[in-house]
This record gives C-alpha cells, structure tokens and sequence, in this order.
C-alpha cells in the first residue's frame, strides 16, 4: 500500500533527531489521533541551515517528516512556507488516501517552526 | 527471507487435507447442484450431509441445527436479524458489549435505527463482561443477548457460561459469536448454554467464505434476510458452497480432534512469548485477561510508539502481526476493544497482537523477541513523547550521509 520512497524514508529516515539550541521548534498533531510531528530548526541569514525530526505515528507519518527534513533544508523560510502537505505526499510518490489527512502534516509542523522562530526573532528585536 | 506468521487471529493456512477436498469437490464428478435429483446431485449432496455431521459433532450439536453460511458476518447478521423479526411481538429490547465484533455490533446497531432497543454493556479492565451485567440488563422487552464466546482483539474468554444460565433462567435466547474460540478452546453449545452460535472456517485451517450457524431446536427464529431458493431447510437460500462445505466439516473434525494437544502446545509458546516481551520490553502492558485468554493470543501495548510502525518494521523482518492502532484499522479511531477496557487513546494507537498457530515454534518466538527489541527501541527513539531515549543510526547510512547530520550520531 506504501510506494517504495515511503518505505525508504520509513525504514532509513533523514535526520533524526533534536536540535538542543534550536532557533524554531513546532509541533502537530496530538497522541489521541495517533501522530504527533516535533520539528526543530536552525536559522542563519534566513535560511534553514539545520532541521531535524521526532515523530509520534504511523509509517507515513514518519516518512513525510523524514522527506519534508530534506526538501526545506538549506532553503530560505519563504521558500520552506511554501511548500504544502500535498507536495510533501507527491514527493513520495504519493500516499494511500485515507493517510492524506491524519498523516499528512509534516509542511505544517515545518511552518509551526518557522513561526516560532520569527515570533522569538521579532521579541528580540 | 525467513517468514513468521503470527496472524492467525487474522487468518490461518489453509491444512493440506482440507485443500485437498476442497479440490475434490470442485473436480472429477463433485461438481453437481446438490439440489438435483440425478445421480451427480445426489453425490454431492451425500458429500454436504458428512461435513453437516462433523460441525454439528464437534460443538456437542445435531446436524440438522446447522446452517452453512459464506462465514462468520453472514452467520452473526443471520442469527440476530433472524430472532429480531421472529420475536419482535414479544419484545424489542438487545443485549450486547461494546468488545462484540463489527459483524454483531454493527447489525444490532442497524437494528437500533429500526426501532429495537440496544443495550452495549461496558466491559472490566480485561475485556470481559460482568454476567451480574447482563442480567441486571434483562428487561421483559429483552428477546436476544448476544456476547462473543472469546475475543478477537485481546484473546479475553468471556463468561458464557453463567451468562447462558441467566438467559435461560429469564426466558431470553442468546447467541454467541464463537469464530475466535472454536478450534482453540472446548466449545459445546449445551455447555455453553445458547441458542444460537457462530463459526468460522477460515480461522481453523479451513477456506475463507465458509461459516456455519448453530440455530437449537426449537428456537424462535427465522431466516429473514435472503430471499430466494429452499437450500439449508429453506434457512438459506443459495446454491450450496459445495467445496467449502465439504472442507468446512474437514477442518472442524481436526480441530475438535486435536483441540487438547494443540491447546496444550500453543499455551506454552504464548506463556513463554508474553513472559519474555514483558521481561525484555520497558513499558509495555499486556491487554486481556492474564489467565482467562486463549490459547494462542497475545496481545500488548507498548507507550510512545505506534502500532502501524511497529507491523512496517515487523514485516521488513519476516514478521507478520496486527494491531488496533487507527493506522491500522481504517478510521481515525483505534480499537474500540481497547477504548472500552478503558485504555487511552495514546496508549491504544501502541497496541500489536500477536496470535500463534500450530505451525509456530519456540525459534519463531525467540526471533521475534530479538526483532522486536530492536524495532521497540528504534521507533522509541524516533517518538518525541518518550523523553530517555536519544535516536542512533549506523553510520554506513547512505541516505543518512547525502542528508548530511545524521554524522554526527552514533
């Protein structure tokens, strides 16, 4: 039922992990619907220099997590806003349809960072 | 790769001599309508009268009180549905639990929407109903109680016994639904003490798409949902499933034969697996009852992590299992087995079932035990609810290198 990409970024999934001085955190999802995504970011001359992922949830919940990790990398926050949970599940090769909604979150906890971070950034400033 | 099947809850494969007659019956001169006069009807319909014979012998029952049916839902959906309409002069009023299969619980539901009176009792923290319950449900409306005989999800036996004794003290039928304990523990419907009762083929090394209805004699039912020809003594219309039939009375005599020795060696595998995941595993809890379980059913549920997860990284190693997670089940909801034992929903989502079959062995659950170590550990780590548990990779990660920070882990 998964393609070969899910099960690929399930079974060795990209960046792992917690950023202790992270400049964003955001979290989805909550543990009586099953996932929870947990992203941590690190921000230098607004781009995503670093980000890293823990997961609560499903395989496709811990492969759109592990794939958003690598297609905001490196990229400015404008351009890491912009990506939306459908390109996440496309990037995939898709995903079975009843896990486009409960599993599909990762671009929202990629933008629940990105505004934890600018809403750091503008109380400093 | 190695496989091990621990599904067979699910299902089970299908024995070698039952396939065989199935074979039989769908060759050579075993083709014929058992309907028919001629000489081929008359050879199968000999055929269908043996298998009658052998599933009514191996629940304590006369073959005339049983109807063949396409499996366990038809025989459920038949035996409620069917003393529903045949009683609804004397009352409107249901019994049920809310652990029941969605074969019972949905067909009674769907009744309650046609003016029945549906009581769902709750279940204690084991799955399993209080027969003090069920009697103090009992109005002078109540025409049916129906209650699984052991369940699907956590492997709990319920009281049917008591509960029978209520249901006939109070002038109520009652039917047990009994695809998941027939095969593995003794099943007599005069020990049990119903009126009506449910099996299934597929779940004792038979074919899938053949079950049969226990209907006593005597009792107030009718068949009320097919309309058509006059097979089973006109209780279900249908040309006959000839093969599985034949393969249905096949496999029901080898389960009730080799009922105690399999009970005995599964019992033992399935004490050995849950003492080893319980002592291996950190924070995981064993759901239905510790003693009053069946046989080969083992079921858990481990915090932090998810169930559907946890069958991915159990088949990528061989392992074949099940779980009640949402993921899993095709709703948003986990299982409503484990939400009416009072288990959380975050808990629930962590719940994996493991069900052997004469077929396992003590290798199968040392393996296992090591896979799922690993895997437990693995998906932990990954969880942002468990706090001591730091994710590690190997090294020689290629993904994890074009990634570029999964170097810096261990």
């Amino acid at each position: 039922m998964y393609s070969e990409k899910v099960m690929d970024h399930f079974e060795n999934p990209r960046n792992v992990g917690e950023i202790i001085d992270a400049d964003g955190v955001g979290q989805v999802g909550n543990p009586t619907c099953g996932d929870i995504m947990k992203i941590y970011i690190k921000v230098n001359a607004d781009i995503i220099e670093d980000i890293k992922f823990k997961t609560f949830g499903c395989g496709a919940a811990i492969a759109t997590s592990s794939i958003i990790t690598e297609m905001v990398k490196g990229k400015t926050l404008d351009e890491a806003l912009s990506i939306s949970n459908k390109q996440v599940a496309a990037a995939l090769d898709g995903l079975p349809p009843k896990k486009m909604h409960c599993s599909n979150l990762a671009a929202d906890a990629v933008q629940a960072a990105i505004e934890d971070y600018r809403s750091k950034s503008n109380n400093k400033s | 790769m190695k496989r091990i099947y621990l599904d067979h809850s699910a299902t089970t494969p299908v024995r070698s001599e039952v396939a065989e007659i199935m074979y039989k019956y769908l060759t050579e001169d075993n083709f014929g309508n058992p309907t028919s006069l001629h000489w081929f009807g008359r050879k199968v319909r000999k055929g269908i009268d043996e298998a009658r014979e052998k599933v009514a012998k191996s629940i304590g029952a006369n073959a005339k009180e049983i109807i063949f049916t396409s499996g366990g839902t038809e025989a459920d959906n038949m035996a409620i549905h069917g003393v529903a309409m045949a009683n609804k002069n004397k009352g409107n009023h249901i019994i049920t639990t809310a652990v029941e299969h969605h074969a019972v619980l949905n067909t009674v539901k769907a009744l309650g929407k046609q003016g029945f009176t549906v009581t769902i009792l709750p279940v204690d923290k084991y799955g399993a109903v209080r027969a003090e319950d069920v009697s103090a449900a009992i109005t002078d409306k109540t025409i049916l109680i129906t209650i699984m005989h052991a369940n699907n999800e956590v492997g709990t036996i319920m009281p049917i016994e008591e509960i029978g004794v209520i249901a006939r003290s109070k002038g109520v039928l009652f039917h047990t639904d009994a695809v998941q304990s027939f095969g593995k523990i003794p099943v007599d419907v005069n020990k049990l003490g119903v009126d009506l009762l449910t099996i299934s083929g597929h779940k004792i090394h038979g074919p899938k798409g053949i079950g049969a209805l226990y209907v006593r004699r005597g009792t107030k039912w009718k068949q009320s949902l097919f309309h058509g020809g006059g097979q089973e003594g006109l209780k279900r219309a249908g040309t006959e499933n000839v093969p599985g039939i034949l393969a249905l009375g096949l496999a029901s005599e080898l389960a009730a034969a080799n009922l105690e020795k399999d009970n005995n060696y599964l019992k033992v595998l399935r004490d050995k697996l849950i003492k080893d995941v319980l002592e291996k595993i950190d924070q995981v809890e064993l759901t239905g009852h510790p003693v009053q379980r069946l046989p080969n059913h083992a079921s858990f549920t481990f915090r932090f992590i998810e169930g559907e997860s946890m069958l991915l990284s159990l088949d990528m190693k061989g392992i074949a299992a099940s779980s009640g997670s949402a993921c899993t089940s095709g709703s948003l909801e986990p299982s409503h087995v484990l939400l009416a034992m009072g288990i959380s929903h975050e808990i629930a989502h962590g719940s994996l079932r493991i069900t052997l079959g004469i077929g396992n062995n003590n290798q199968d659950i040392e393996y296992f035990i090591k896979e799922l170590s690993v895997i437990v550990d693995r998906l932990r780590a990954m969880s942002p609810l468990d706090p001591d548990n730091e994710f590690s990779q190997s090294s020689d990660c290629v993904s994890c290198k074009e990634s570029g920070s999964c170097n810096n882990l261990a």
